[in-house]
């Protein structure tokens, strides 16, 4: 007999239940990965990246005709407001890409953006749709400001803890509608609508005249941080601070946890299938409690950043919407954390863009606000697009999908009725 | 043995007369060239087992699906029916299993809905005429004893009650044939008592009625004619006569007409393991406090234990129950003597259950992830793949699963493919193949062949049967009783989720255990 009586404690050990060849198969010895290393993480991250581009030619497309559908059904709206198109485009590309300084600024609004969009779309990995990125942001920001601003610290370690309590804050206005959602099926787009209304209520009464945390010298503003607290410029003569490397450690981390630890699997596992999961043997409630703090604590990292990083205090009206524009760059991203940087840098585009468009081309801001739900609408309609595209070159994709499915022994059941008795 | 449709010499044309009607569904044949006779003014039951095509039959029949092949002749006349309302035009009206009404409106409400006579006026100016509905709504149902008020909310009406106002509603259409798709499935005995009535005066009324059904006892006592589908085709017909001088003969009829249900071939049955080794699942006065139990079951190691049954009576409660995705109201569940019951899910597959999934897109396989990722689903806890929380190693798993596609033969482009690019048949052999790879004490193998063709099938009956031979103990919940007699050891029929039979597979009876699965053992004892 090859089976082993079960033990019950070894259910508890780190150690899965399985068939010996199969485990002798996935054990067998290959060179640099029996030992596991931290040192081994930068390279495993960047072959990862490789095996992720090779599923993302589609992902490339797709973002690509996305955008340009968007741009081109703006076109009209362009004509409208008696603007020139290449007056425009020049505006807007000129303005946000033309110089050094210019691509600083870029990258400056780029950041809420993809922190932001991360937020949304690890929740929506886990098939839970965080609308209250918005409010998430709002807390974390004003959690960071006033940390910022009263504890007493050395000022790098200050800069930490502000960050860690921006993402405590984000967490604990997700916790809510986590609870909610885990424990009594509230749907999570209900409630953390509502909560944003909460942060936006509690931030504007933190600093209002007669708020505990407004400053001295600053209407609806708490005081400001310490100088070496904020995030340190990284590019001399501009705005462009620290927050980039954060928002891109953010990005790493997020690919890690998603594809490579079992916390992600089960994420996504959940998301792709909830009935899988649980037979499976994941915690459904459990999964939906993280997976909402991991997007709240994101959301709160991403005003955190904003306020250590641009502005050195917390202002209740520091945020024109990132959390929304977030679920547009989550979408546009395809989810994928690499997506994110890509559609994060669009928007961010549109975003330092939109001043010079206003200036030279004459177009409202508001121009951004329509392009970016364009962008949407055609995200929407990714499935269609990549129909028609797919029924065009016919010929290459579906033969090989009907030859596979054809393989099979039609009525397998009838033949095996007419065994003999 | 298949005695296909003795055509009727009637005076009048057939209500409905099928020809060689064929459908099938990517590789599975939901019918095969079927010849059925209606006659005008008669009940005709449709007898079959789940998946026997019934449903598929006359969807065709009412215009949902279009058949492959055959013609349909409704009262001599050729149709092509594109659609339902090509259907009704015909005067075929369906009463599907899921009722159909809203809850909020009353009767009348429900039974003009979506028949608003044509023209502008009529459809979008003019007042629904409610009253003289409610008029005929009346007269309809005095003449045919429906006792519905048509000012009643259907959301205050019993579950009878309802399915008469879906009878309402057909021939409120103009149907003067009726389907009837299983229709006392969800009623009561009282309630069933009633629409069997109903139909009756119906009959009697002109109309044609065809009835869907597995229960043998509401056959016999309603229809003129049975057909019995089995695997898409007709597997036989016969006459029931009204009344029966001898019981005897009743008692025959049935007996034949079970068998042609359940296919009276026995295949040859390959030796039993001649081990018994100690129980490995015990389960002790089990109930979830609804539907299921109690019920009391043992596994031993080194058996097969096949649960049969219709489909829906209980056996995917005690799967719930099982593998803890439903928690026991009362009683118990021990493997290998250890007390289960209140394990998570996760520890009782670490302590040595495995579980192949009836439904194999609701619980078995993740749409959106790769081959790799459904073949470790459940591996991911701990060694050897995740030896630290902060780590899933993505080789290993891709070594793992390619040596599940390789012994299992499992068709795939590559293993980083999403699993949906396989075949249905292809997902079912990786989500076996995972599930052997836990080395299971007790497999719950649920339909484990659904879908597979000829080769996979005995390639996974072979696995079974070595993981029996080993001194593991599997429960195999399967509909297909030639599958059950194939490899099970022992079978134990569920019947509105208790157990009402057992019986090793060397003396099973087949005709007993189709008496028991039917219920009609208990009606000839009553």
């Amino acid at each position: 007999m090859t089976m082993t009586a079960s033990d019950p404690k070894a259910a508890g050990s780190r150690q899965t239940r399985m068939d010996p060849v199969a485990m002798a198969e996935s054990l067998r010895p290959d060179t640099g990965e029996s030992a596991f290393a931290a040192q081994q993480m930068l390279p495993r991250l960047i072959g990862h990246f490789h095996r992720l581009s090779g599923h993302l030619g589609g992902q490339v497309l797709t973002f690509m005709l996305t955008i340009a559908a968007a741009l081109i059904a703006s076109v009209p709206m362009i004509w409208i407001s008696g603007s020139e198109l290449w007056l425009t485009t020049t505006a807007l590309f000129g303005g946000a890409l033309g110089s050094g300084p210019a691509i600083a600024e870029t990258l400056v609004q780029m950041i809420p953006l993809l922190i932001a969009g991360l937020a949304v779309a690890v929740a929506f990995h886990a098939s839970l749709f965080n609308i209250g990125v918005e409010g998430q942001l709002l807390f974390g920001g004003l959690v960071a400001g006033i940390v910022g601003a009263t504890v007493d610290l050395p000022p790098a370690l200050l800069m930490v803890a502000c960050l860690l309590a921006g993402m405590a804050g984000g967490a604990l206005f997700a916790l809510i509608p986590a609870l909610l959602k885990a424990y009594r099926g509230a749907h999570e787009v209900v409630t953390t609508i509502m909560m944003n209304f909460v942060a936006l209520a509690v931030s504007e009464y933190a600093v209002a005249p007669t708020g505990p945390f407004v400053a001295a010298d600053q209407p609806s503003a708490t005081e400001r941080v310490p100088a070496g607290t904020q995030l340190p410029i990284i590019w001399e003569g501009t705005r462009l601070h620290a927050g980039l490397l954060v928002a891109l450690g953010a990005v790493a981390i997020v690919l890690w946890v998603l594809y490579r630890t079992p916390l992600g699997f089960r994420m996504r596992l959940m998301g792709a299938n909830h009935g899988a999961a649980r037979a499976s043997g994941v915690s459904i409630e459990r999964m939906t409690i993280f997976a909402l703090l991991a997007s709240g604590a994101l959301g709160g990292l991403a005003g955190a950043v904003q306020v250590l990083g641009v502005y050195g205090r917390f202002y209740s009206a520091f945020s024109p919407g990132y959390g929304f524009d977030a679920i547009a760059v989550a979408l546009l991203g395809a989810l994928s954390p690499i997506g994110v940087v890509a559609s994060g840098f669009f928007f961010a585009v549109l975003h330092a863009g939109s001043v010079p468009l206003q200036a030279i081309a004459g177009i409202s801001r508001e121009m951004v606000g329509v392009v970016s739900g364009l962008v949407v609408a055609f995200v929407a309609a990714q499935p269609a697009m990549l129909r028609l595209l797919s029924s065009l070159r016919k010929p290459t994709i579906d033969d090989s999908l009907t030859e596979s499915e054809s393989e099979q022994q039609p009525a397998e059941t009838s033949a095996r009725m007419e065994m003999p008795s | 043995m298949a005695k296909n449709g003795a055509s009727q010499t009637v005076s009048t044309p057939a209500a409905i007369r099928l020809a060689g009607v064929s459908k099938h569904f990517g590789p599975v044949k939901a019918n095969r060239s079927i010849d059925l006779t209606v006659r005008q003014g008669s009940i005709h039951g449709l007898l079959g087992e789940n998946g026997a095509g019934k449903s598929t039959l006359m969807k065709i029949l009412f215009g949902m699906i279009r058949p492959d092949a055959g013609r349909i002749e409704i009262a001599g006349k050729d149709v092509n029916l594109r659609s339902s309302a090509d259907a009704l035009a015909h005067g075929i009206g369906m009463v599907q299993q899921h009722f159909s009404l809203i809850g909020k409106l009353t009767v009348a409400e429900n039974l003009v809905l979506g028949r608003a006579t044509s023209g502008f006026a009529a459809r979008w100016v003019k007042s629904l005429d409610l009253e003289s509905a409610s008029r005929r709504a009346m007269e309809l149902s005095e003449r045919l004893g429906f006792g519905v008020d048509p000012s009643a909310r259907c959301e205050t009406l019993s579950v009878g009650a309802r399915q008469k106002v879906e009878i309402l509603k057909a021939l409120w259409g103009g149907a003067t044939t009726l389907v009837l798709d299983e229709p006392t499935a969800a009623l009561s005995p009282p309630d069933a008592e009633e629409l069997y009535a109903l139909l009756q005066n119906l009959q009697r009324d002109g109309t044609t009625i065809v009835l869907i059904s597995h229960k043998m006892p509401e056959i016999m006592r309603l229809c003129d004619r049975v057909t019995v589908l089995r695997d898409g085709a007709v597997a036989g017909e016969a006459e029931i006569p009204r009344a029966f001088d001898d019981p005897a003969d009743r008692h025959a009829l049935e007996a034949r007409l079970v068998r042609l249900m359940i296919g009276r071939n026995r295949p040859e049955v390959p030796s039993r393991s001649s081990h018994i080794w100690p129980t490995v699942l015990s389960v002790r006065n089990l109930s979830d406090g609804e539907r299921f139990g109690p019920i009391d079951l043992d596994v031993h190691g080194g058996e097969i234990l096949a649960v049969v049954g219709v489909e829906g009576n209980g056996q995917a409660q005690f799967v719930d129950l099982l593998i803890g995705l439903k928690k026991a109201t009362q009683g118990g569940i021990a493997l290998d003597d250890i007390d289960i019951t209140g394990m998570t899910t996760l520890e009782r597959f670490q302590s040595g259950i495995a579980h192949i999934p009836e439904d194999r897109h609701r619980l078995a396989v993740a749409d959106g992830m790769s081959v790799v990722d459904n073949a470790s689903i459940g591996f991911i806890d701990g060694a050897p793949f995740a030896p630290t929380p902060y780590w899933l190693s993505r080789k290993r798993r891709a070594r793992f699963a390619a040596g599940i596609v390789k012994r299992n033969k499992v068709r795939a482009s590559s293993i980083e493919a999403p699993v949906t690019s396989l075949s249905g048949g292809n997902q079912q052999k990786l989500v076996v193949g995972r599930e052997l790879a836990r080395a299971p004490r007790l497999m719950i193998a649920a339909q484990p062949t659904r879908g597979l063709d000829i080769g996979s099938t005995a390639a996974v009956h072979e696995a079974l049967i070595g993981l029996r031979d080993r001194g593991g103990g599997v429960l195999l919940l399967s509909l297909d009783l030639t599958e059950v007699f194939t490899i099970a050891d022992r079978i134990v029929v569920f019947r509105q989720g208790r157990i009402v039979g057992e019986t090793t597979t060397a003396k099973a009876d087949i005709d007993q255990i189709g008496r028991w699965m039917s219920g009609v053992d208990r009606e000839t004892q009553a």
